[in-house]
């Protein structure tokens, strides 16, 4: 089984580029240059220097030994935490700003939830000098006030999106539209394995860093570069896509894939796309989605902005669909517990988003001697407000 | 050998409206409009009030949530015809005497996932019964659509509506004119449905291009298309041009019962 994207765009049935002839252009030139682009040595040193010294790379591979022996296991916190910005976002910001300039690009659009794409977005933006132009809804804009004001800060223009819902989903719209509105002179950064291909494929390269260092990491404090379980939370999916890239075909590995269930899978506020969702196009590409039986796409809800997103990435599709990754819902209330379990045992305040992460300890045993790695995929200073209101701090 | 008519695919049993309509010798007039906008049961009504007052085809837009390729104005008003509780099935249901009265061609423009769900041969089924004759699906591209649906479009006698945009190039031009069996949809500039900036010597050498090209295929002028004036600029160049936001702009304001007045601003002469 190929886990990988096909030379069509394709994991399995999912993936593609649903787009409209507008894009086509921007998308087929991404597509053919891509590949070539990444595969230059200037581009490769470029990268991994603004990953060393610029975002503060490798980030650890941290034994957690006080939560191993609350659970009577072995964990390691994959300490994307620790990147500039706080999040593993940043990764594949850096990838695609390079992306760009090698396209001859002068203009940058993204789209954003929480604002930590946003932020990750705008920070290389000013490292670059150039134009950057923040879409969000004008409902999150409202929610996440501190990331708006660090974009602003990083002279970025932050637009809300003032269509549909007013939240993830319709900003990427929104950055869409601008797309086609502009499409010679800009270069639109997706903040996950999501959207047309080449877009699901490049996020994920560029996220793959996190599970090469884990393989050499690994191996240097256990002797091995294989873990028993890679586990990660997944919104659109890429934080998880880079965690479990090096090993999607390393089959002692097992991949867990931890979703955001809101109030609960059957309460209808949830964001378990993979077992709410139908197989459908969202974004430019085909997988599964929460969508009406009329093909409407829903409003997901989750505690953490970062994963209410209606769709999920294809990789993770396929994922699903074969059986290769375990997929397991994790409630709101689950995760503000992990969250403070994880603050409480380690001293780290992880991203509600990573909570989710640490929360399946709780349901998901694993053996004694299992080597599990999870991925911290951000630090919890955005969250702290959310955190407050939570436990009345 | 029986030599295949020129443009007309051989599976095709059914003389298809648009063929026809491109055979005239005038330019076309075609209105875009959402069904179930402003209203849940307006479809009807609007159809009858477009052709009775001289349009030559209408676009019927099916309301999606995430119209990605579309302006504010038409996905403000997708939103609202969805809030009216428009699906695929009542769309149908509406439809369904609608060629007792109507005879101009009827062509579906929306997103592909509601067709998906839908079922995609249960859908073209649909539209042959109920007397659709084309789509245009801007976000179905045209390698997937003829690597698997393609076939099942022909056997309802479909006909599929590709764009073009001044972006696209000639070798891409070139395949979708290929491809394409009734006209091609020229998008007029570099832009989502409704902007009103006019025509410039951006657009006019578009233009120009693709009149060089001497495709195959009839083009229809659309998006940017918003009164009079850039009606007959489009149509200077094209066999006909289609307007959306602007008549959907009117009916916001004037209601339903004065098309005509909208129809008659448009085609003076
Ligand atoms: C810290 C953190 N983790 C995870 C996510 C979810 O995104 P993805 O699934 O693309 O990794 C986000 C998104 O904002 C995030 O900020």
């Amino acid at each position: 089984m190929n886990y990988n994207v096909d030379e069509k765009g394709y994991y399995g049935e999912f993936g593609g580029a649903f787009i409209p002839e507008m894009l086509y252009p921007n998308v087929e030139n991404l597509r053919q240059q891509y590949l070539k682009v990444m595969e230059e040595p200037s581009f490769k040193a470029e990268f991994d220097l603004l990953l060393k010294n610029y975002v503060g790379r490798p980030s650890p591979l941290y034994f957690a030994k006080r939560l191993s022996e609350k659970y009577n296991t072995k964990i390691y916190l994959k300490r994307e935490d620790l990147n500039h910005t706080g999040a593993h976002k940043v990764n594949n910001t850096i990838g695609q700003i390079l992306m760009a300039k090698r396209l001859g690009k002068t203009r940058i659009i993204a789209e954003t939830g929480a604002g930590q794409h946003g932020v990750a977005t705008a920070t290389v933006c000013a490292l670059m000098g150039m134009e950057c132009i923040v879409y969000m809804g004008e409902i999150d804009i409202a929610r996440q006030a501190p990331n708006v004001a660090r974009m602003k800060m990083l002279g970025a223009e932050v637009r809300p999106a003032l269509s549909g819902s007013r939240t993830l989903k319709d900003a990427t719209n929104e950055a869409i539209r601008d797309w086609i509105n502009n499409p010679v002179d800009t270069h639109y950064i997706i903040g996950s394995a999501i959207g047309p291909h080449p877009y699901p494929d490049m996020v994920t390269r560029f996220q793959s860093i996190i599970s090469e260092e884990i393989k050499w990491q690994l191996k240097e404090q256990e002797g091995k570069q294989n873990p028993d379980y890679v586990v990660a939370c997944v919104g659109g999916g890429s934080n998880a896509a880079g965690t479990f890239y090096h090993f999607l075909h390393e089959e002692e590995v097992g991949i867990i894939a931890v979703e955001a269930a809101g109030k609960g899978v059957d309460s209808g506020e949830s964001a378990a796309t993979s077992v709410l969702g139908k197989e459908g196009i969202i974004h430019g590409c085909k997988t599964l989605l929460m969508q009406t039986p009329d093909g409407q796409i829903t409003e997901p809800y989750s505690i953490s902005a970062g994963l209410d997103y209606p769709g999920v990435g294809p990789m993770h599709a396929h994922l699903y669909k074969t059986g290769r990754a375990e997929f397991i819902p994790v409630t709101d209330d689950a995760a503000m517990e992990a969250g403070m379990e994880l603050s409480k045992l380690e001293g780290i305040i992880p991203a509600i988003e990573s909570s989710h992460a640490f929360a399946i300890l709780k349901t998901r045993a694993f053996k004694p001697n299992d080597v599990v790695v999870i991925n911290l995929s951000g630090r919890g200073d955005k969250d702290l407000s959310t955190y407050i209101k939570y436990f009345e701090l | 050998m029986i030599p295949a008519f020129v443009g007309i695919p051989k599976h095709t049993f059914r003389m298809n409206r648009i063929h026809q309509k491109l055979q005239s010798d005038k330019k076309l007039f075609s209105i875009y409009f959402t069904a179930g906008y402003p209203n849940l049961n307006d479809t009807v009504k609007i159809i009858q009030a477009l052709e009775s007052n001289g349009v030559d085809m209408i676009e019927i837009g099916l309301p999606f949530s995430d119209p990605l390729a579309d302006g504010p104005t038409i996905q403000a008003s997708s939103t609202q015809a969805l809030k009216n509780g428009m699906t695929t099935a009542i769309l149908f249901e509406q439809l369904k005497d609608i060629r007792s009265s109507v005879s101009i061609p009827l062509v579906i423009m929306g997103y592909f996932n509601p067709i998906l769900q839908y079922g995609v041969e249960a859908f073209c089924k649909k539209c042959e019964e109920v007397g659709i004759d084309g789509l245009i699906l801007p976000d179905l591209p045209l390698d997937v659509y003829q690597e698997r649906y393609e076939a099942i479009f022909k056997k309802y006698g479909l006909i599929n509506i590709f764009l073009i945009t001044p972006q696209t190039s000639d070798d891409r031009i070139a395949q979708i004119d290929a491809a394409s069996e009734g006209f091609i949809y020229m998008v007029s500039s570099a832009s989502v449905t409704g902007s009103s900036d006019g025509f410039g010597t951006v657009q006019e050498s578009y233009f120009q291009r693709i009149e060089k090209m001497g495709l195959k295929s009839l083009q229809i002028i659309g998006f940017g298309i918003s009164n009079s004036e850039t009606f007959q600029q489009a149509t200077k160049w094209a066999k006909g041009a289609i307007i959306g936001s602007a008549f959907i702009k009117y009916i916001t304001k004037n209601g339903t019962d004065t098309i005509g007045d909208f129809v008659k601003q448009i085609i003076k002469s």
